[in-house]
Order: C-alpha cells, then structure tokens, then sequence
C-alpha cells in the first residue's frame, strides 16, 4: 500500500507534480537534444573527413611526412597495395602521388596540394566524386583533367572548362607547370579542404613530373565501416611488420592523421556531460523544493501515520517513492519527447543553412544529423532519478523530524 | 490489573524558555472496557493527557502504564510499535489518508501489523459495515461527509484490535445527527467487543453516553465519576 500512498499523492496537487514533471522532462530533453546535436555535428564532421579528405588509413614514406618531397615515395607500391587488399573488410585502397604546387589562373594565384590518383580506385576511398555541383568526375579517356573545389574556383576566378596553371618541382629537381582542363568542380562541407586541394590523373602528374605512373608517395585506404579501424590497423601492423620496424613506412588512421578531430569528439562528450550537470544541478533543487513542500503541507497526515504505528523507515520510504515516481515520470515523458526529436532530426536533419558559410568554414556541414548513444539515454534516466532520490533525502529527514502529538495538531 | 495507569504525571511545555504547566501531578487508572469521557475547559489539559495516554508524548515527570509497561523504557521505535498493537485513535479532524479508500483506509493499519492481504480486507469490510457505510467503501475521504469520515476513522482504529482507543474530540466537527449516531457505533462497539474508549470532550453528548467522567483543570483532576447503568 506504500506504493499506492505514494503514487497516488503525485497527483494531489496536479500542477506542482505537472511542473516537476516538466521541468525533468526539459531538462532531460535539453540535455539529450543537445547531446545529439553535438553528437550529429561531430559524426558528420568525421565521416565527411574521412568519406572526403583522409580516409580511413594512410601510409606513407616516413621522410615524405617530414618534409612533402615526392622522392620519398612508397617502397614496392604495387605490391604493398596487394597485400593490404587481402585485408578483409577493407572497400577501397587508392596510390596516390601528393606534392605541393602552386596553381594559377590568368589573375590569381594559390598555394594547393595536387593529388595525382586513379579514377577508378580513388571512387572506392573517397566521396568527392560524388560532390561534383558543376561538370564530373576525372576519367582516363581525357587528357589532363581535373577537379578542383568550388571554393578555389572562385579564389581564381575559374570556371568550368577553364585552364588551371599548376606549377610544381619535378622528379629532377626543376620547376614545371603543366596545364589541366577544369572537368568538375566539387564542394565538400570543408571550405579549407575545397580551397586547397586538386584532383588529376595520376598518368597526367606522372608524364609531367616524370615518376612513374606505378609509383605514389600516398596509400589511402578505405574500410568498409568506420568502426573497422583498430582491427584494420592491427593487420596491417602485422603486414608491414619489417617495413615499419625499418621506417621504410609508416601506417596512421584517421585520428592520427587528424588528432584535431579525435579531441574534438572527446571535447563534445565533455560539453554533453558538463550540459547535463548542470540541467542535473537545476533539477536538485526543483525537486527539493517541491518534496519540501510537500513534506510541510502534509504535517499533519505525516504525524497521523506516526501516530497510527507506521515506522519512520516506512515513512522514509514513502517519501523516496513518491520522489522516484516523480522522477520516473518525468524522465519517461522527457526520453519519450527526446527519441522523438534525436529521431526526426536524425532523418531530416537539423537545417543551419542561415549560418552555413561560417559552418563551412570550419568543416561543418549546415545540416545536422542528430545521434544520441543508448547509453546517454540510460545514463540521464538513471542520473536524474539518483539525483532526484539523494534532493528527496533531506525533506524525508524533515519529516522524521516531526513530533506526531505536534504535527496532528498542526494547521494547514 | 488495569489497562492503563498513570501515576504522578507532569507535562512542562518550553521547560527552557516559558514554562507551561499542562499536567500538574495526574494519576489516574483506566479499567478494561470503559467508555470514559475526559472533560474540562479549553486548556485543561485534556489533550495533553491523551496524548500521554496514548503513547504519542511522553511525561516531564511520572510514570505511564499501559498494562504492566512502562512507556518510558520503551525507545522511539519501540513506542511506534507499541502503538500500533495496543492503541487505536479517533482525531477531531478524522485524519484518514486522502488518498485512500475507505476500505483501504481501515486495511492500512492492519498492513502495518503485517495482517494476510485475504484477511485484512476481509476484516475491513467487516468493521465498514459494522459502522455503517458498507456501501461507500471504495469512497475516498473527500467523497464522504464529515460524519462518515469519522466512522472509518473508527473502524480503522478497531481494525487493529488496539487494547484501547483514544478519541480526542471525535464529535467536534459533528452535526448532532451524525454525532448520535457515532456515539452510537462507539457504544455498540464497546457493548460487543468490549473495546476500552478514551474520549476528550466538550460534547454534552459524548459525556451522557459516558460511563465514566473524569473532569480536569489546570492539568489537575478534580472530578471522577462513575455512571453505572449506562
């Protein structure tokens, strides 16, 4: 019947229990709705980054990371591109030739990385073929294609169709400019990326710079899911067990290649965790508040059952129920209305295309898929029900208080 | 031997402070089936007497008995238990849980005493029908008039088979056909299960019905009489 006794006093008085049950169910909306943002900002941030700009491993010549000088390529690069595709769970591996240049239209210039690759094998790493907006993809029945960013485009005031100047260091040493025929120009939410980086053939590059076609200072490789990572990574150790012990390559995933995005993950769980302290906090107070003052208001029927006999453990517990029910009932309705939001915007997304330009800027896309982990479902449903049974602790020792002679007399 | 004895009771109220003297040296003796009214002007000391009697606050000084106990060896705890096996109460403002039942209401106590679900309700309903309101026992308190209130505050406080029940001012808030009629159940009560009464009053009503009337003043007694035939 204690059960019954606290659950039913939940409702007599309505709208405080309403107002509780609101301000846990916000709080907890709150807290899961901007942990999914956060969430869906940082996903979409990685998955762009390795879908579009540095995969999901690299290897390279360990001088090549030091100074970018394309001699020190990869060491026996067609039969090291065989041993990494019998990995299994491995989608794509793409050689690559990288090096600095300089790129030129007839007015502008600017500093870019141009990136020699095989249409067909870099489709199977990368997504930028598939963030063509104006023309299409490289193909090797042209001569001299090339893709480059929208953002860079502009910079240069290039269109499609147009001639882009690429001037860079050939195998001997010597200054080269060779010219390439804009086929597509592509956009990535990473204006940084767009600005910076263009796309040939790595035949072209090749007959330019004169390494040969079958050589590359880059391997990206491609997994078929991001989780793959570390047992990808393990294998691959374990192929290239005596190159790495020799420093002849070196093999990094993404965190690696980009540790910048591995803290930003940490630093946005940190942000969750701090939000929903804080909501947390807010809510202690709420809750003491009201069991405060439902303790004082029901004096006189606290005194009456301590009059009848009912132990002060009971009455204890009393009072912890209906806390728990409170809480209970609120954190349910507030994960309820949370699954519904984290779900809609995980479908639609979340639209932020009114500051889309300053998210571009930082590599953010302006729609955010929201994601919330279970675990952060379950986590602030047990929390807020801990935190709600520790605010109900000192009113229920208020109530132990309570002197029964005293307390029936007491007027309400 | 008696049910109750009080010997040489004081109660000191702000004993640091103002002192206020509600008993003044009470004894008293209260016999096994009684039907005993405990009358006096406001501020005699009735309530504090009760109280006393009831086990709900202890004596400044004397010694209260309740069938061979002395309530003042006995621990919170212990006091709490105590009450619930031996004391029923009956309060002015009927006190029932609002948000239970009449029958529930009149099980609560006998849950407490870790009575079998079967044959709590069982007798619940017995004792609701014994004090009339058979028919309203799925009411809650809020959905019963002053009157029935006050039946199933008796019926909850026989339920537990208590050796005696306090009722301080049970008829106050009573209009004079509902106080009839539960002076009435009361009596028929005492008549039939023997249930020892303790009642504070200023009702008249109460105190014709009473077998024994015991009259206080300035924490005091001053009058005991006994009214056989009743």
């Amino acid at each position: 019947m204690l059960f019954a006794i606290a659950w039913r006093n939940l409702w007599r008085n309505k709208l405080r229990s309403a107002i509780i049950f609101t301000s846990i169910a916000v709080g907890i909306i709150g807290s899961v709705v901007s942990d999914g943002f956060m969430s869906g900002m940082t996903d979409q941030r990685v998955n762009a980054a390795i879908a579009n700009e540095v995969s999901d491993i690299q290897i390279h010549n360990p001088a090549f990371l030091l100074n970018g000088e394309m001699q020190y390529q990869i060491p026996d690069a067609g039969q090291s591109l065989k041993k990494i595709e019998s990995i299994p769970d491995i989608k794509g591996v793409s050689l690559r030739m990288k090096t600095s240049a300089m790129a030129a239209s007839a007015n502008s210039g600017a500093g870019i990385t141009i990136l020699g690759v095989n249409p067909a094998a870099e489709r199977k790493v990368s997504n930028l073929h598939a963030l063509i907006i104006e023309g299409k993809y490289l193909s090797v029945k042209e001569k001299n294609p090339t893709v480059i960013g929208q953002k860079l485009a502009h910079k240069l005031n290039l269109e499609l169709g147009d001639r882009l100047i690429v001037t860079l260091t050939d195998s001997s040493g010597t200054i080269t400019s060779g010219a390439f025929r804009i086929v597509g120009i592509f956009k990535t939410a990473n204006d940084r990326f767009d600005v910076a980086n263009v796309f040939v053939n790595k035949k072209d590059l090749s007959n330019l710079i004169g390494y040969p076609a079958n050589t590359g200072d880059e391997i990206a490789i491609r997994l078929k899911t991001n989780n793959q990572t570390p047992e990808a990574m393990k294998a691959l150790h374990h192929i290239f067990q005596n190159e790495i012990q020799n420093k002849e390559i070196v093999v990094r995933s993404w965190d690696q290649i980009q540790p910048l995005l591995k803290s930003m993950i940490s630093m946005m769980d940190y942000f969750s965790y701090i939000f929903l302290f804080i909501i947390l906090a807010a809510l202690a107070f709420a809750i003491i508040n009201t069991m405060l003052m439902a303790v004082m208001e029901r004096t006189r029927e606290i005194g009456m059952l301590m009059a009848l006999g009912m132990n002060k453990r009971k009455i204890f517990s009393m009072i912890m129920l209906e806390t728990i029910f409170l809480s209970i009932v609120g954190a349910v309705l507030g994960l309820l209305i949370s699954i519904f939001v984290i779900n809609h915007y995980a479908t639609y997304g979340f639209d932020l295309s009114s500051v889309a330009k300053g998210l571009n800027y930082i590599g953010y896309s302006s729609r955010i898929f929201f994601r919330v982990n279970t675990n952060f479902y379950v986590m602030s449903m047990v929390l807020v029900v801990l935190i709600a049974v520790l605010s109900s602790i000192s009113p229920a020792l208020k109530a132990l208080k309570l002197q029964p002679a005293k307390a029936i007399r007491e007027d309400i | 031997m008696s049910i109750i004895e009080a010997k040489n009771i004081y109660k000191v109220y702000n004993e640091t402070k103002v002192p206020v003297n509600a008993l003044n040296g009470v004894d008293l003796k209260i016999e096994e089936g009684e039907f005993t009214a405990i009358v006096g002007p406001s501020g005699s000391g009735k309530t504090t007497l009760l109280n006393i009697l009831g086990g709900l606050d202890l004596p400044s000084k004397g010694d209260i008995f309740i069938e061979g106990t002395n309530l003042k060896d006995l621990s919170s705890r212990q006091l709490i238990n105590f009450r619930l096996h031996n004391i029923g109460f009956v309060f002015q403002s009927y006190n029932l849980i609002p948000v239970l039942t009449a029958k529930e209401n009149t099980e609560f106590i006998l849950e407490l005493q870790k009575v079998p679900k079967k044959e709590r309700m069982q007798k619940a309903l017995e004792l609701l029908e014994a004090v009339g309101i058979a028919d309203k026992v799925d009411h809650k308190p809020g959905q019963l008039s002053g009157g029935q209130q006050q039946r199933v505050a008796v019926a909850r406080a026989l339920a537990s088979q208590p050796r005696f029940i306090i009722a301080d001012e049970p008829t106050a808030n009573l209009d004079s056909r509902s106080t009839n009629e539960l002076l009435e159940i009361m009596a028929e009560m005492n008549r039939k299960y023997h249930s020892t009464f303790i009642f504070a009053t200023h009702d008249q009503r109460v105190m014709d019905k009473a077998h024994r009337i015991v009259t206080i003043d300035d924490g005091k007694i001053i009058g005991d009489e006994t009214f056989k035939g009743r």
